[in-house]
């Protein structure tokens, strides 16, 4: 339970500037680029979070060099690398592993597992808080991030690792569809409903938090899997904010 | 050095467009250098190239211990997002662990209330939003500031606003300006040097020099009509 709190928390906060920097495209992407690690894992009979880590962090630099490369957007070549990471990941893995993959897997995490999760949360949610002012000022615009001295390059990079983490974070429990949204939705809830800065955290984290909490009683009671049901719940909430227009 | 800037062969090149062709340039320090030119002339992509945002050839050298102010002549940033004034500010001073009240100070010195400077930045007007964007540059407590177009979405009193703060700059904090403007009357007032860029050359000189009829018609084309006040208008 605390391993999913700190799981919600990390998604959340991570996810509220992933939100604000438009990467929503592109946080899939990273997500989906974990499969075909996952899937030569299991071919190798390597643990699947260890491919899917080290998938994550080949697509992550990806990713960094396209952004840099080119000025325009870079949903092309997001979406390319996308579905072929899928194609490629769906080739590798099949079956119960598939799914698995995609949309977690039941069962407690061993000693391991939660060591890893608690870790990797914790410096997700270290990194967000400490660099939050430099990510505020580099949202605003990169020119003036230059001027007041932040490297804008190795912050964009740092930025990625952290999201490529909480994304690895998901991987055994929600899946790489589902984590995405967990770091997607709460922020973009929040962004509709929070009128500065600190309101959006807040509000990014105590939904992810919420929707985690909730699902996994929920599934456990009803007998559903509790990715699935976590990430119905923050759509509901999602579509539920929409209806209650903030007041400017 | 007595220069704040020297530029050197500046070139700066997108694909097979080159938009600035080997220019030459110094700016003394404390004084003011305005750059005009028609649309396209590159004044934009000099201001990025001089704060590196920009991949150029050629040498940029600022005076040891130049700090930068930048204010862009617009932000492409979404309208709804939740971040205030003072999200922006505040993220600002901690980036560069500035002295408490150097907000407070920033937003004083150009002329925006505590209350605005609160609002979301999507519910700023483009002059309240400019002044925020200039309250950011000052709080980095600048030697050289970079202007893009100060006059732009700005009203009448506004701008005799800002002829008072850049005047006020320059006395007090001995701030050296360089500014894009299409405002000619601006430049004629405030400028020490103009720089005035073309599809074809540039030019360098004092105004009285640069904002001469033939010189601007040669610069804009034969389409522009401009008005300059000299002293029987005044």
């Amino acid at each position: 339970m605390l391993l999913a709190l700190a799981m919600a928390a990390a998604a959340g906060s991570i996810g509220a500037f992933a939100v604000l920097r438009r990467m929503t495209l592109a946080s899939d992407a990273i997500s989906h680029i974990a499969l075909p690690g996952i899937g030569l894992a299991l071919m190798l009979g390597a643990p699947p979070l260890l491919g899917g880590g080290a998938a994550l962090l080949v697509g992550t630099l990806l990713v960094w060099a396209v952004e840099r490369r080119t000025r325009v957007p870079t949903e092309a070549i997001i979406g390319v690398v996308f579905s072929s990471a899928l194609a490629i990941g769906a080739l590798l893995a099949s079956g119960r592993d598939l799914i698995d993959a995609l949309f977690g897997s039941p069962g407690r995490p061993g000693p391991g597992e939660t060591a890893f999760g608690l870790v990797a949360s914790t410096v997700v949610i270290v990194f967000v808080i400490r660099a939050r002012d430099r990510l505020v000022v580099r949202l605003v615009s990169p020119d003036l991030a230059r001027t007041a001295g932040i490297d804008v390059a190795r912050l964009d990079l740092a930025f990625l690792l952290a999201f490529a983490l909480a994304v690895s974070l998901g991987l055994r429990f929600l899946g790489v569809l589902l984590m995405g949204s967990l770091i997607i939705i709460p922020g973009a809830t929040a962004k509709h409903l929070a009128r500065s800065l600190s309101q959006m955290f807040a509000i990014s984290v105590a939904i992810a938090a919420a929707c985690t909490l909730l699902g996994s009683l929920l599934a456990s009671r009803l007998g559903l899997e509790r990715g699935p049901l976590s990430i119905a719940l923050a759509a509901v909430v999602f579509f539920g904010s929409l209806s209650l227009r903030r007041r400017d | 050095m007595r220069h704040a800037l020297e530029v050197e062969r500046l070139s700066v090149a997108f694909g097979k467009r080159r938009v600035l062709d080997e220019l030459t340039f110094q700016v003394e320090t404390g004084t003011c250098l305005a750059v005009i030119g028609p649309n396209g002339s590159g004044k934009t992509v000099l201001l990025k190239a001089l704060i590196g945002a920009l991949p150029a050839e050629g040498s940029i050298r600022w005076a040891p211990g130049t700090k930068i102010g930048y204010v862009p002549q617009k932000l492409d940033i979404e309208r709804d997002l939740p971040l205030t004034g003072l999200d922006v500010l505040g993220a600002r001073s901690r980036v560069s662990r500035a002295a408490p009240g150097e907000e407070s100070r920033a937003l004083a010195r150009v002329g925006l209330s505590p209350v605005e400077a609160a609002l979301p930045v999507g519910a700023l007007s483009g002059g309240q939003f400019q002044r925020l964007l200039l309250a950011f540059a000052l709080m980095g407590r600048p030697t050289t500031l970079l202007f893009d177009e100060p006059t732009a979405g700005i009203d009448e009193p506004g701008e005799r606003g800002l002829y008072e703060l850049f005047h006020s700059l320059r006395r007090e904090e001995g701030l050296t300006l360089i500014l894009v403007s299409h405002e000619l009357n601006l430049v004629d007032r405030i400028a020490d040097r103009v720089l005035c860029l073309s599809r074809r050359r540039a030019w360098l000189g004092p105004p009285v020099e640069i904002l001469t009829p033939e010189r601007l018609r040669e610069a804009y084309g034969s389409q522009l009509r401009f008005h300059v006040h000299g002293e029987a208008s005044d």
